[in-house]
């Protein structure tokens, strides 16, 4: 059994969704130019993700392995569709923003890699756990991705806030110098490229470091 | 290698079946019970970007209901049936909002909004849907910059033809810097739809 601790940590660290399993690219590469589009995907996939786990750890007693797969890519189309409608008829000024990420969710294989490899072996709790560090974890590489890209493509952070936050978020938008010419390569998808490299570079030394004496460093697992 | 028998095979198929209808079930409630709330969203939406364009003391009909059915016109951008919205006055024309499209923007088509009054000047423009570079053409959204208020007030003989292109090209309309396709194809859409305006104005006020 795993513990809380581990799910946690795992999630949010050592099996990070983004930067050490390197899952969800396509969503991730594709949105993360400001920092509001990043913490947009990342909300719609954590709450993606804490669904399909705690349903697909739910039925894990009699889903017949066979058949594993295509009921698992059935619950998480279901979710995301429900949650796109629910979203549409509840928060539409919220969904004119995420609106267009929404479907990119389902591009995102760390949703079935979570149902397949945690959800389907483990209990409820921990299953929505996982999910929810999971989704933290993405969250905030996305959100990381979208500061530098935004404060470096745009010289703003923050900019368009109150499309998300509501009006009173406008005062939230940084902008560092008015007469900043931008820099279009941030903005445009090498630079979502390059942003993840540095954030993955990053993370490796900080894990590195408090182990310089060592000898041995495991690699991290390969994965698809 | 585990063997599977027909009844295992049998059983899963069924199985899936189960959950293709429970999923299908569970979305179509949703859609079912969402369904006029989503409608409502769009219409209000509409109206936000209706009254954008027309100050609301200036008619007092239901604009998003007043609408005409276009065919496909080369001056609009369309290549289906498009919707004018008409505002009128005590049963009197005041302005047609037009759903344009100019279709040579750098990435594709640029939706557009254009607003214009009877006079034949310009209410106003906006952009409602398009996929321009960030930080290049994007400069055509209200929210990013204020250039798409430059046509606010204009018409086709102000400026005369030889204005009504970027000033790159020796016209009135500021490009931005490293963008003139952008500004460029949403200059023409504008004024082609003046145009359209002036041929059709019989027609579209008809009834
Ligand atoms: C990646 C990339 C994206 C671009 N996006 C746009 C755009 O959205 N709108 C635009 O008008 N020009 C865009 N351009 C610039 C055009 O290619 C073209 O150079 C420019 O519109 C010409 O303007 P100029 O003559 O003022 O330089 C882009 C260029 C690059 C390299």
């Amino acid at each position: 059994m795993t513990t809380s601790r581990e799910i946690s940590r795992d999630g949010l660290w050592g099996n990070n969704v983004a930067l050490v399993q390197l899952l969800g690219l396509c969503p991730l590469l594709a949105v993360t130019s400001t920092v509001v589009n990043g913490i947009g995907l990342g909300i719609a996939t954590l709450i993606t993700l804490v669904l399909s786990n705690t349903i697909v750890s739910l039925i894990r007693g009699f889903v017949r392995k066979e058949v594993r797969l295509p009921v698992f890519v059935l619950i998480i189309a279901s979710v995301v569709t429900i949650i796109e409608l629910s979203m549409q008829a509840l928060f539409y000024d919220l969904y004119l923003v995420l609106g267009i990420f929404i479907p990119l969710i389902v591009t995102n294989c760390a949703i079935i890699g979570r149902a397949e490899g945690f959800a389907s072996r483990n209990p409820v709790g921990p299953a929505a756990l996982d999910g929810l560090m999971m989704g933290l974890g993405f969250l905030v590489v996305l959100a990381l991705l979208g500061a530098l890209r935004e404060i470096i493509g745009f010289g703003t952070l923050f900019a368009n806030a109150e499309l998300m936050f509501g009006d009173g978020a406008q005062t939230l938008t940084i902008e560092f110098n008015k007469d900043y010419p931008g820099f279009l390569l941030a903005v445009l998808p090498p630079g979502a490229f390059f942003g993840l490299a540095v954030l993955i570079v990053a993370k490796n030394w900080l894990d590195l470091r408090p182990r310089e004496k060592q000898e041995i460093i495991e690699p991290a697992p390969e994965t698809a | 290698m585990i063997t599977i028998s027909r009844r295992q095979i049998l059983i899963s198929g069924i199985f899936l079946w189960l959950f293709a209808v429970a999923g299908t079930t569970l979305v179509t409630l949703t859609e079912y019970s969402s369904r006029e709330a989503i409608i409502e969203n769009e219409r209000q939406l509409l109206l936000r970007n209706l009254y954008a364009l027309l100050p609301r003391d200036k008619l007092d009909n239901d604009i998003a209901e007043d609408i005409l059915e276009l065919p496909a016109s080369p001056l609009l951008g369309t290549d289906t049936a498009s919707i004018v919205y008409r505002a009128r006055l005590a049963g009197e024309p005041v302005a047609a909002i037009f759903n344009s499209i100019a279709p040579n923007g750098y990435s594709g088509k640029i939706h557009l909004l254009v607003g214009v009054y009877d006079t034949g000047k310009l209410a106003g423009v906006r952009v409602v849907k398009h996929a321009e570079t960030p930080g290049l053409g994007e400069a055509v959204e209200i929210r990013k910059s204020p250039w798409i208020k430059s046509f606010d007030g204009k018409s086709l003989t102000n400026p005369g033809p030889s204005g009504w292109q970027v000033k790159r090209d020796g016209g009135e309309f500021d490009q931005f810097t490293g963008a003139t396709i952008t500004p460029r194809a949403v200059v023409s859409a504008v004024r082609n739809t003046l145009l359209y305006y002036q041929q059709n104005v019989d027609m579209i006020f008809k009834q």
